[in-house]
Parts: C-alpha cells; sequence; structure tokens
C-alpha cells in the first residue's frame, strides 16, 4: 500500500509499504477514506518531537471502511461498517479510561518506560506521532491497523460525508475541550489564540457553551477572516495590534474571563527580538518550546480566570510568568484531547446542525500530493486552513 | 557508586546510592572552578607561588591547565552525578605532575622550595581526586543486588488479581522469560525458562506461604536448575476498585554458582525486565492482550525499544 512517511526533518515522501494486519484481538485494519494533514504534525515534520524514525507512517486524523477485524473486538463494529478513529490509543479498560481520560490510556504505550524519562509519567500512544508515544504507524495512508477498535472507532451509520465526521478524530474534540476546560458561564469573554483548525473549532465550542463573545487573536487575515465569518469572533491580528492592550480596551479592563492557547510550542511572536530571543534557544537546546500564546494567556487573563492550553508542547519552556500566575489566582487546564469520550456527543451536535466541521476546509488532494499539502499547510500558502488526503 | 539497602520513611526497603562521592566530587568540581579562574585572571601570581615565574613556557601553560581546570569544573558541576568527570580530574593531575617534575629539573634555591610546595599540593589533591574517582564510578553499573523489587497498579479487584497470578500457568504470558509453567498439584510447579541460543533452563517450585488476596510465596526446590524465590503482595488501592502488585524476587537460594545464570536469564538489568513483566501483566488482565505497535511489534520490552523498528506495518509473512 501508499503511505506518506517521515524521511527525515522537513521532508516527507509517500512510499510503498507492506499492509497492515491484525495483530492482536482487538485490532482492526481500515482502509482509509480521508485523512487530514494536522497542525501538530507540523511539529514532527520540523523535528521538533523527538524519537521519529526514517520511515514512520504519519497521520492521526483518519477515517474509513472496516476492512478486517479480530476476533476480540466487541461493541458490535463489523466488517463493512463506516468509521471515525479516535486520534489517542485507549484501552477502555483502565483507571485513566474508565474516568474519560482516554488521552492517558495506561496501556496503549508499548515504549512507555522511554516515555516516562521524559515526562515522569506516560500519556496514551498515538497514531503516527514518535515512537516515544508508542511507535503506532499513522493514517496517512491507504489502509491503517486499529489497536482497541471497539474503543477507539466510531461507527458512522448515516450518510453524513467524510467531510462532516472526520474531524471528530482530533482538531473537532481538541478545540470543544478547550472551550470545555474554560468552565464558561453565561456572559463569559473568551479569547482564543491561534485561528487554526483547533482554535477555530475552540471558538465555535465556546459560543456554544454559552459565552457571550470570543476574541480570537492570530497573524493571518485569511484564517481571521474564517473566525469572524464563520463562528461569528472577534479578532485580533498581533501583527498590526498589541494583543495585551487590545484586550484590556475590548474588555474595559478586566481581560478575558477565560484564554484558550491553541497554538502550542512554535508559536511566533510580533517582536522580532523576543521571537528570536526563544527560537535562539529552542535551537541550542536550552528550552524545547517557544510559550509565547501562553505567556501572553497567562498576562492577560482577568483575576482569577482559567487558561486553557491545548496547543501541543513536548519538553520544556523558559520565562513562565508563575508570579502573575499565582498572584492573581489563575487557573490551567490542559491536556490532549480525550476523543473517545467527546465523539459522540459531538456527532449529535453535527446532526444537528450546530456544528458543521466542513467549513474549515480549504484543500482536498490525492495522497499522493501529501508532501505538497505538508508544504502549503506549514508555509500558510494558497490561504490553506485544513489539507484533507483522498488515497 | 555504592548502593546500599536503606528503608526509607514509607517503611519500603530500596537501594541507595552512597552520596559521599558525589558531594566530594562537587567539591572538586568548584575547587576546579577556583583554580581555573585564577590561573587565567591571576596568572603572574600563580607562576610566582609555583615557583616558575622564570619561564616563558610556564605562562602558555598554565593557561593551559586553566582552561583545563575550566572544563573539568564543567564536567562535574552539570551534571546530576559525577562519574567519568572525575578521571578527567585525575588525568589532569597527573599531567601537573608531571610538568611539575620537569620544572623542578631547572628551579634551584627558594624557586625550587616554592616548586616543591606545589608539588606536594598537588599530589595531595591527586591522591583526593583519585579515592573520589574510584569511589564515584566503582559499581555504577552494577545491578541492584540479588534481590529485585517491582510494582505496578492493576485497574481490578484483590479477588480478581491474587486468582489469575495464583495460576502459574497465567504467567508465561506476561513474563517473556518464562516458557512454561505446569502446575503439578500439591503447591509444586515445574517452570521452564528461555536462556540464550535456544537453551532452557527447568526447576521445580513449591508454594511457600499462600495467603488468599493477599500474598502468594514461593521458592525452588533444592537441586533445581535455577535456585530462586519470589513473593507478591495485593494490596486493595483506589478505594478497592485497584490493586497494587507487588513483587519481590530473590536469587539467594543456597548453593551458589547462580550469579552468571542470573545475568543470561535477565540480562544486564532484572529490574527493568520485572518492570516490563508487570506492564505487560497490567495490560493482559486489563485489556486481555499486550499492547503491540508497529514500532514495537513485541509489545512493551526496553531492550526492543533501543532497536525499534520504523511505523511501518510488518511485511506479511
Amino acid at each position: 500500500m501508499k503511505a506518506n512517511c517521515w524521511v527525515a526533518p522537513d521532508n516527507v515522501a509517500v512510499q510503498d509499504v507492506p499492509d497492515p494486519r491484525i495483530i492482536n484481538p482487538r485490532d482492526a485494519v481500515v482502509r482509509v477514506t480521508s485523512s487530514a494533514i494536522c497542525g501538530s504534525d507540523l511539529h514532527l515534520l520540523q523535528g521538533y518531537v523527538p524519537a521519529m524514525r526514517k520511515g514512520d507512517i504519519l497521520g492521526h486524523e483518519f477515517m474509513g471502511e472496516i476492512v478486517e477485524l479480530g476476533n476480540g473486538v466487541r461493541d458490535g463494529l463489523r466488517v463493512g461498517d463506516r468509521v471515525v478513529v479516535a486520534f489517542p490509543i485507549a484501552c477502555g479498560n483502565c483507571t485513566s479510561c474508565e474516568r474519560g481520560l482516554h488521552s492517558l490510556c495506561e496501556n496503549s504505550n508499548p515504549n512507555a518506560a522511554v516515555a516516562e524519562l521524559a515526562m515522569g509519567h506516560s500519556p496514551a500512544g498515538i497514531f503516527g506521532y514518535s515512537h516515544l508515544l508508542g511507535g503506532y504507524a499513522g493514517g496517512q495512508a491507504q489502509y491503517a491497523r486499529v489497536p482497541y477498535a471497539d474503543v477507539g472507532a466510531l461507527k458512522i451509520e448515516d450518510d453524513l460525508p467524510d467531510e462532516k465526521v472526520l474531524f471528530l478524530s482530533d482538531v473537532l474534540p481538541t478545540g470543544y475541550m478547550a472551550a470545555e476546560m474554560c468552565d464558561i458561564e453565561r456572559g463569559d469573554v473568551v479569547a482564543v489564540w491561534g485561528a487554526g483548525p483547533v482554535g477555530y473549532f475552540s471558538a465555535v465550542s465556546a459560543f456554544l457553551l454559552g459565552a457571550e463573545r470570543v476574541i480570537v487573536i492570530d497573524r493571518f487575515p485569511y484564517r481571521l477572516r474564517l473566525a469572524r465569518e464563520r463562528a461569528g469572533a472577534e479578532t485580533i491580528n498581533y501583527e498590526d495590534t498589541d494583543v495585551m492592550d487590545a484586550l484590556r480596551e475590548m474588555t474595559a479592563g478586566r481581560g478575558p474571563d477565560a484564554c484558550i492557547d491553541a497554538v502550542g510550542m512554535e508559536g511566533h511572536h510580533a517582536s522580532a527580538a523576543l521571537h528570536a530571543y526563544d527560537k535562539t534557544k529552542q535551537a541550542v537546546k536550552a528550552e524545547t518550546d517557544r510559550p509565547h500564546a501562553l505567556r501572553e494567556a497567562v498576562l492577560s487573563c482577568r483575576n482569577g480566570g482559567t487558561i486553557s492550553a491545548v496547543g501541543a508542547y513536548t519538553g520544556f519552556i523558559d520565562k513562565f510568568p508563575m508570579g502573575s500566575f499565582m498572584n492573581r489566582s489563575l487557573t490551567m487546564r490542559s491536556g490532549q484531547a480525550h476523543v473517545q469520550r467527546y465523539m459522540r456527543p459531538l456527532l449529535d451536535r453535527i446532526r444537528k446542525g450546530e456544528i458543521d466541521p466542513s467549513a474549515i476546509i480549504t484543500h482536498t488532494m490525492r495522497l499522493d500530493d501529501a508532501p505538497r499539502g505538508y508544504d502549503i499547510f506549514k508555509n500558510k500558502r494558497e490561504d490553506c486552513v485544513k489539507v484533507v488526503l483522498k488515497p | 557508586m555504592d548502593v546500599r539497602s536503606v528503608t526509607d520513611a514509607l517503611g519500603i526497603q530500596r537501594e541507595s546510592e552512597d552520596r559521599a562521592p558525589q558531594s566530594s566530587a562537587r567539591v572538586l568540581g568548584w575547587l576546579s572552578l577556583g583554580l581555573g579562574v585564577a590561573a587565567l585572571a591571576a596568572q603572574p601570581s600563580v607562576s610566582r607561588l609555583c615557583g616558575v615565574d622564570d619561564s616563558p613556557a610556564a605562562r602558555t601553560v598554565l593557561r593551559l591547565a586553566g582552561a583545563r581546570e575550566l572544563g573539568t569544573a564543567a564536567a562535574l558541576l552539570i551534571p546530576r552525578r559525577a562519574r567519568w568527570g572525575m578521571w578527567a580530574r585525575v588525568a589532569g593531575d597527573a599531567v601537573d605532575l608531571a610538568a611539575c617534575a620537569m620544572a623542578m629539573r631547572d628551579r634551584r634555591g627558594d624557586r625550587r622550595q616554592r616548586l616543591t610546595y606545589a608539588t606536594l599540593a598537588v599530589a595531595g589533591i591527586a591522591a583526593v581526586d583519585l579515592h573520589t574517582a574510584v569511589r564515584a564510578t566503582r559499581g555504577a553499573r552494577r545491578t541492584t543486588g540479588d534481590r529485585v523489587r517491582a510494582s505496578v497498579t492493576v485497574n481490578r479487584s484483590v479477588e480478581d488479581t491474587y486468582r489469575f497470578w495464583h495460576d502459574f500457568e497465567n504467567l508465561p504470558r506476561f513474563m517473556y522469560h518464562l516458557e512454561s509453567v505446569r502446575m503439578d498439584g500439591d503447591g509444586r510447579s515445574h517452570w521452564t525458562a528461555r536462556a540464550p541460543a535456544g537453551q532452557t533452563v527447568d526447576w521445580e517450585a513449591e508454594l511457600v506461604d499462600d495467603r488468599p488476596n493477599e500474598l502468594i510465596m514461593w521458592r525452588s526446590v533444592a537441586g533445581g536448575g535455577l535456585p530462586n524465590s519470589g513473593c507478591v503482595r495485593f494490596v486493595p488501592a483506589g478505594g478497592g476498585r485497584a490493586t497494587e502488585v507487588r513483587v519481590e524476587l530473590g536469587f539467594t537460594a543456597p548453593g551458589g554458582r547462580f550469579g552468571a545464570r542470573i545475568a543470561k536469564l535477565f540480562g544486564e538489568n532484572p529490574h527493568q525486565q520485572i518492570c516490563d513483566d508487570l506492564r505487560r501483566f497490567k495490560q493482559v488482565i486489563e485489556t486481555g492482550e499486550i499492547t503491540r505497535s508497529d514500532g514495537s511489534p513485541d509489545g512493551t520490552s526496553l531492550r526492543q525499544q533501543m532497536m525499534q523498528r520504523p511505523a511501518q506495518p510488518l511485511a506479511t509473512r
């Protein structure tokens, strides 16, 4: 089969690889009908996530049709079913899974000992997301093996097109969880750093959960336009406006009630000097992540407010404004999305027309064109927000 | 590194490192820093103190020694544990002593006296360095003795966990070094373990103690191929929903000559092997299978992870 493989930093290639097969009783093999390139794939592309190997198959947002099932799969899945696959791999049986913390599954990372060295405790395994998180082959391929399919594969029973349900696998639940972690009360103002797919879905979800105003911060006019026109958000372009001043102004001095970081480790800063400072530290490994959005979110948030961090970070950040965080009674919540917990309720919202995930798709291309897809997505060319690959 | 057994505040026996060589190494690291800065910043006074202020070559030698001391300081002060960095100091001392010996040939009178004091000081420091280096690196790779402890928490009741473990025939499902265990009745069992080069090792074991839902203790019967003993305790956790499984294995049965066999069976680090076993135990009892990824087709195994393949599907056999 064909698959999009990581070759070296900034280099992916579509290669011929062996077909996946059932190796465990609860596995399914899925013929992929749609997969997407996620913002967090760019961290892999550029080599910021350690433990990638030449030939690793990328992709953790995918859906397809079950072509083979292990004999231990429960929950009524059948060959021929159309399914969306959650990006964290979760067994459904451990304490974390039972608590609904699927991205912290205690059993799904066979390389947990390595992750423990880096993070203290290991999170769940993730499709196509480095050997630190399991060494699983990803879904930017013609076929994919889905371990614990009875927990991670959601059957789509109606005729909703792939474009409407594909993002249940990652960016929609991630954006929704980001908003949910803000504990929004009616009338709240929520600020979202990043107008990519996760930022967009955070804004949409914040409104669904009762926010009165949502303010989205980015530097690309076309992404801000999407947030304004489709999500109904107010926007700030940080390249021409001082974000902290603007937020203070827009909220009459109090600051947003909750701040969502949907940017993560590769953020940019309007000040070239500050950006260069963190980029240099990152280059010499004095810090691994550039936390511009997180710092700004902490300093901007109202007293007693909440920071919700879903942008991907891998290691250590520098100069976290702890004094502000502590003295002003802020709360920070974070996490990889516990996708399995959100898939079904969000599918219902899609059915009811409350969310239209297809709004973010700007490019649909063949799997063979994956390298070009990574290029335009990474460099924000052709007004790219989201690339869907069709194997 | 000296490893010794201590009982910590929680009443759990642990292997602990002797910290003394580490603190001496840090003191010596600061000494290096001081000497390095002195040799570079106050080079004329230092050369006068050593009695070599009459030679232009000595100036260069001192400057090089200063730079070397700064490097040594970094090697001793930056890592959490100084091991091989200490030998850099010893090597430096040897160079310094050689330089002193060479300088001694041409010095007379007052200069010679000062050089003698300097040489004696270097020799004294060299002795301390050597002692610390030996202690800091001795047994650095030594594993934690002949008893191995490991634990894991599983999301199953004490009853389920005890029952699963009590059937020793289940053990090879997650203990990769075991080929089979056969229950012979009467608390007796026959164990077969894999050894390198297709060999196997067999032994008979008997139950020593068996307290339902609390602990199982066993030991090999004298004359077997691998004298060993083990104990597994089951402790309720998480309000009774979960169970802490605490395993202790010993290889101290009478008879000696088992060290080599243990090393063969368990590899270099028995503790890591037991941890991997327990991770797989948790997977099997909670999910019914061992988690396998394309990069780790054999499941959890730290040794295998070092040589991991790309995350591509396996070729169809």
